[in-house]
């Protein structure tokens, strides 16, 4: 009899300890935790679904000087083959003879195939006119590949070269605050104010950081493809803004994109 | 043209949630442009929902609400089959309606 009420006190102790211990793990939420939370909350309801609507209407909408849609466009698989195209992006073209990501490649369909210039939309400002329409077509296609892995090719030379430019460019200190990517971005769990730093160089970091641009940014109401998340991280840098669609921001983009090779596509994401 | 809205009525039990994301800028009036010029306010003021042509909902909304506003509510009764259509009017005399499914 006694023996069976020790074992029952036992037990009773033990239950207690365990209620404890899953109170203090409660108690110990991080920012990091309440910030993945409140995108959650966000996540059913992202405005980016709009942007991947009307991308797809422009896809398939003819359009341009020779009123043609783009549903021929090659972005990699194929002429008009659109699933999981964006998680081989950027990789080499021949017919453009140089390696490409999403948005230069879409530029390029736009002028071979709608005859729009392309010149032309390359100066114009994010979120205006053609560029608008760029992004809401990025928003699209990277959609299409939602869920699927990392997966750039490396075949080619010149993609090889485009990875090494990348890395040197990612480690490249210089500005009026000698700074590089690396500097934010090459190590683990660090953060900038309550922001999580992913670390480029290597997955989870890689694919998580690459893999979810375009992202709606709730603070400003925007849209934002890849190339204008580079190009706000040159500004952040202090360095000159690079041109849209240059061969820097393409060869960081082969960077960060081979380093998360295996990493799940998450874009369009929603940002704050 | 406003661009179009995305609707989702999901039913289960005896009611059907409803999940609507509008495009629209939704100007609140209180900023300025690059010029130093007031935008002038420019944002939804009534939204509305029927289920089945039968007013569900009615709603007045003001200039803090934000830029592709997302609304989110319940519809008692809503069975899967019927249409649920979601009205917006802006300041400017604009006006939407989208219809889904409920499912």
């Amino acid at each position: 009899m006694n023996q069976s009420v020790g074992h029952n006190t036992k037990k009773i102790a033990l239950a207690l300890s365990l209620f404890v211990l899953s109170s203090v793990a409660l108690a110990q939420k991080s920012s990091t935790d309440s910030i993945a939370e409140y995108r959650a909350m966000l996540q059913d309801g992202n405005p980016a679904d709009l942007f991947e609507a009307k991308g797809e209407d422009l896809w398939k909408k003819a359009r341009g000087p020779k009123n043609v849609s783009l549903e021929k466009c090659d972005l990699g698989k194929g002429a008009g083959v659109v699933k999981g195209a964006w998680v081989e992006l950027p990789r080499f073209f021949s017919d453009t003879n140089r390696v490409q990501d999403l948005e230069s490649r879409l530029v390029t369909c736009m002028q071979d195939l709608q005859g729009l210039n392309a010149e032309e939309i390359n100066k114009t400002p994010f979120g205006k006119g053609e560029q608008a329409n760029l992004t809401a077509l990025a928003t699209w296609i990277s959609a299409e590949s939602k869920g699927m892995k990392f997966n750039l090719p490396q075949g080619h030379i010149e993609e090889r070269k485009m990875y090494e430019a990348g890395k040197r460019l990612f480690f490249m200190r210089s500005g009026p605050h000698d700074f590089a990517c690396a500097t934010c971005h090459s190590q683990d769990d660090k953060r900038i104010r309550l922001q999580d730093l992913p670390n480029l160089t290597k997955n989870p970091g890689a694919g998580n950081g690459f893999g979810a641009w375009p992202a709606y940014r709730v603070s400003n109401g925007q849209m934002w493809s890849a190339q204008l998340r580079l190009n706000d991280c040159y500004r952040q840098q202090r360095f000159p803004y690079p041109l849209f669609g240059s061969d820097a921001t393409i060869a960081l983009g082969v960077f960060m994109g081979v380093n998360g090779k295996g990493g799940e596509a998450t874009a369009p994401a929603i940002k704050r | 043209m406003a661009d179009p809205m995305r609707i989702r009525a999901q039913a289960s039990g005896d009611k059907a949630t409803v999940r609507v994301l509008m495009s629209h800028e939704m100007e609140s009036g209180q900023r300025k442009d690059a010029a130093g010029k007031l935008v002038p306010a420019w944002f939804i003021q009534e939204v509305s929902a029927t289920l089945n042509g039968k007013p569900v909902m009615s709603a007045e909304w003001g200039p803090s609400v934000s830029k592709n506003p997302f609304l989110q509510f319940t519809v008692k009764g809503a069975k899967a089959g019927d249409k649920l259509a979601v009205t917006w009017k802006d300041t400017k005399g604009e006006s939407r309606t989208d219809e889904a499914t409920v499912s």
